[in-house]
């Protein structure tokens, strides 16, 4: 069966130990973990966890049920699909020759990045987006010389309903 | 009311119904034994914390209660893990209470401190690291509906050493709600009715009840379905009991060391009504082969058990009994019954399986394990309290001891735990000390919580020790004759202590039988003394267990005798 990318966040009590209760079922299980991101909610009792797996159908399924099962765990939704925005940040430091500096500043404008750092030789860029995009970004600016790069994993809302638009 | 940690947990402990704890102090829970004393609690002395965690776990399978242990940090926390895993395995409800180092010197490597919240996330239903004396009261009402809520399960609770001391306003917590843990009790009702349109249909149907028929005390509602319906049925390891063993609709154990019959009758059928079952592999066999014909219903009240090793056509998420109880009601409100359901055809099929192969040994010079067991049972005419080690003694229990209730039959089905059978029925016994308690044992595993014989004779818990003595690790070998060339590798005993001696140092009696004709007598006689006995039988060696089916291959490739 297909394995798929899959978006899951979830509502979890903000205390010690409660990511690890998430993970260890990852690594305890051999599911993977694509990216991993964790923060507060606007209720610092709750903490939302966004986690991007591969599975097919059934293994999905049954990664869900687990992490349901955990005690920690108040909210479980997958938002791999439309009806969910999805978002990555990367911060990338890129070798900023005098020759590619027109056409780094070009690709920076044209995926509203910005330049957040000037350095003798380097740039570094601030970009945000969903995968594809920061996928294409990274993809482009490759062949400039990326000295390094630090990516987050991706977090995601739900859409609200956008009633008479 | 002011109230120290200690005193809290007492409190507590009294107030959900707790009677006896097993457990061994230490630096770390000192304060809390100190509070003991004052309690009212029956305390087991174990003589090993691995000990006390099995005692509790018979103990709450005996009875339905929550089992409780208490044990020192460090070396006390670690020496619980085994335990734990093996009550997690098996869904079993059990509060384990750790003391651990004063929570200002987490984190330093204090002495006798363990991350034991950390090093049993893996193995408990849920644990807690109570770092506040205020929060130990929510803590502990928490662990103990966790514990036997849902899918029941081992839940631990971590208590600094400094938070047993430390006083607090304590006010009784009435009732506990956990926003996140809801789980399902009653069933869908159009899941039910889906179900019951494929018993309709059925020509070929089988009952495959498991170890959530008896944590949720559904045998009744379970026998009196397939009685009304006409279906036989067979069970894990786990779901002995909870179906009569002497009722003609009873197939005998699925699986590895299934009857023949069971074996058939699963790959045969063309729908099967799974019931609080997980689909182990010891039981499916190559997962792609089992009751390749079927239509599955599956009815287990945790989610993640249903499609996990077995697709399913319908699920059914629920307690067992409730939703034995509502599929009852609808039989009853359809009119469906045995007769009008045309099953002549498929129990004669089922009976031409049960006379083509039946369990079988040949009792010659050398004592048959089998006829130990089989001898037993007629001894005890199946009303003993049997647990069991693990390996082959484990198997024979299973096959030739016919239980006729649940809660009768004690065994670690999941881990398979050596070493459980002994701790577990000194904590059946103490649950219920007027039983008959026997534990049917392997020369191997009783050395490995030999020690907790001391505790049986100072509790005065008379609790019957069967050693099937075949001087080597029986189960093991077996493997090793039938699949690796008879290569013995480590397995067979070259020295072995005098049980016979070994009980009476304890200061229990002891009997050996070496031959068949003493079997009888010998059994008669240990079922009656006084106290705890170690019977000793020297069976035949190189005997195996059978039926058997591979490890991996397909549940009718069957091993026969
Ligand atoms: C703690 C533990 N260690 C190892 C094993 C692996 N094992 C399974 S059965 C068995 C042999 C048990 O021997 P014995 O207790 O003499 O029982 P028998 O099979 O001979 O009846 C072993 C070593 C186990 N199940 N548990």
């Amino acid at each position: 069966m297909k394995s798929e990318k899959h978006t899951l966040t979830m509502l979890v009590d903000n205390e010690p130990g409660v990511l690890s209760r998430v993970v260890g079922l990852f690594s305890g299980r051999g599911f993977n973990i694509d990216s991993l991101c964790v923060a507060e909610t606007m209720d610092p009792k709750v903490s939302r966890i966004t986690i991007v797996t591969q599975a097919n159908r059934p293994l999905l399924e049954q990664i869900e049920k687990q992490l349901r099962k955990l005690i920690n765990v108040i909210k479980l939704r997958d938002m791999s699909d439309d009806r969910a925005v999805r978002r990555e940040m990367a911060l990338i430091c890129v070798h900023a020759r005098p020759e590619s500096r027109d056409e780094i500043l070009r690709l920076v404008n044209l995926f509203r990045a910005k330049v957040i750092d000037v350095a003798s030789n380097y740039y570094t860029i601030e970009a945000s987006g969903d995968e594809d995009k920061m996928t294409a970004l990274i993809g482009l600016l490759k062949p400039m010389g990326i000295k390094k790069i630090a990516r987050t994993g991706s977090v995601a809302l739900y859409r609200e309903p956008k009633r008479g638009i | 009311m002011e109230r120290t940690g200690a005193q809290i947990l007492m409190e507590i402990l009294k107030e959900e119904g707790v009677d006896t704890i097993f457990g061994f102090p230490g630096g770390a829970v000192i304060d809390l034994y100190d509070e003991l004393m004052r309690s009212g609690l029956n305390h087991i002395l174990v003589r090993h914390e691995q000990g006390a965690v099995h005692a509790a776990d018979g103990y709450a399978r005996a009875s339905g209660k929550v089992g409780v242990c208490l044990v020192t940090s460090g070396p006390g926390a670690t020496n619980t893990v085994t335990g734990i895993a093996t009550a997690y395995l098996d869904s079993i409800p059990m509060v384990v209470i750790t003391g651990q180092v004063s929570s200002h010197l987490i984190g330093n490597d204090a002495f006798q401190e363990v991350d034991i919240v950390g090093i049993t996330r893996p193995c408990t239903k849920h644990n807690y690291l109570v770092s506040r004396v205020e929060d130990l009261a929510k803590a502990l009402k928490e662990a103990f509906y966790i514990a036997r809520s849902g899918r029941p399960g081992p839940v631990l609770v971590d208590i600094p050493k400094n938070v047993g001391a430390a006083k607090t306003d304590y006010q009784p917590i009435e009732s506990v709600a956990i926003k996140s843990y809801n789980p399902t009790y009653t069933p869908n009702a159009k899941q039910l009715e889906k179900a019951l349109g494929l018993l309709k249909a059925a020509r070929k149907p089988v009952i495959f009840s498991g170890g959530g028929v008896i944590l949720s005390k559904a045998s009744i509602e379970l026998t009196t379905l397939a009685r009304n319906l006409g279906i036989p049925v067979t069970s894990s390891l786990m779901g002995l009991g909870a179906f009569p063993g002497s009722d003609p609709l009873w197939l005998g154990m699925l699986g590895m060391h299934g009857t023949y019959r069971a074996n058939m009758a699963i790959s045969n059928c063309d729908l099967m009504l799974a019931i609080g079952v997980r689909f182990d592999d010891r039981v499916t066999g190559k997962t792609d082969c089992f009751a390749a014909q079927a239509k599955i219903v599956h009815i287990d009240i945790d989610p993640t058990s249903i499609r996990k090793n077995i697709p399913v056509a319908v699920p059914v998420v629920g307690d067992c009994k409730i939703s034995l109880t509502e599929l009852n009601r609808l039989v009853a409100e359809y009119n469906l019954s045995a007769d009008n359901a045309q099953r002549a055809e498929w129990l004669t099929q089922v009976d031409y399986w049960r006379k083509e192969h039946k369990l079988a040994y040949k009792q010659q010079e050398i004592i048959k394990p089998q006829f130990v067991v089989e001898t037993l049972y007629l001894l005890t005419k199946g009303q003993a309290i049997i647990t069991t080690e693990v390996g082959q003694n484990q198997m024979w229990s299973a096959q030739y001891y016919h239980f006729d209730q649940p809660q009768r039959f004690i065994t670690s089905g999941g881990l398979g735990t050596m070493g459980f059978g002994l701790p577990a029925a000194i904590g059946a016994q103490a649950a219920f000390p007027d039983a008959l308690v026997v534990d049917v044992a392997g020369d191997g595993s009783i050395q490995m919580n030999i020690q907790e014989m001391a505790t049986a004779v100072q509790y005065k818990l008379p609790v019957k020790i069967v050693i099937l003595n075949n001087r080597c690790l029986g189960m093991v070998r077996q493997w090793q004759q039938l699949f690796y060339d008879r290569r013995y590798s480590q397995t067979i005993a070259a020295h072995e202590p005098d049980f016979v001696k070994l009980a009476e140092a304890f200061g229990a009696s002891g009997l050996r039988a070496s031959k068949p004709a003493e079997v009888e007598a010998t059994l008669q006689r240990g079922l009656t003394m006084p106290g705890p006995v170690i019977m000793e039988f020297v069976v035949e060696s190189e005997e195996c267990v059978y039926p058997m089916v591979p490890a991996g291959r397909p549940i009718t490739d069957m091993l026969l005798v």
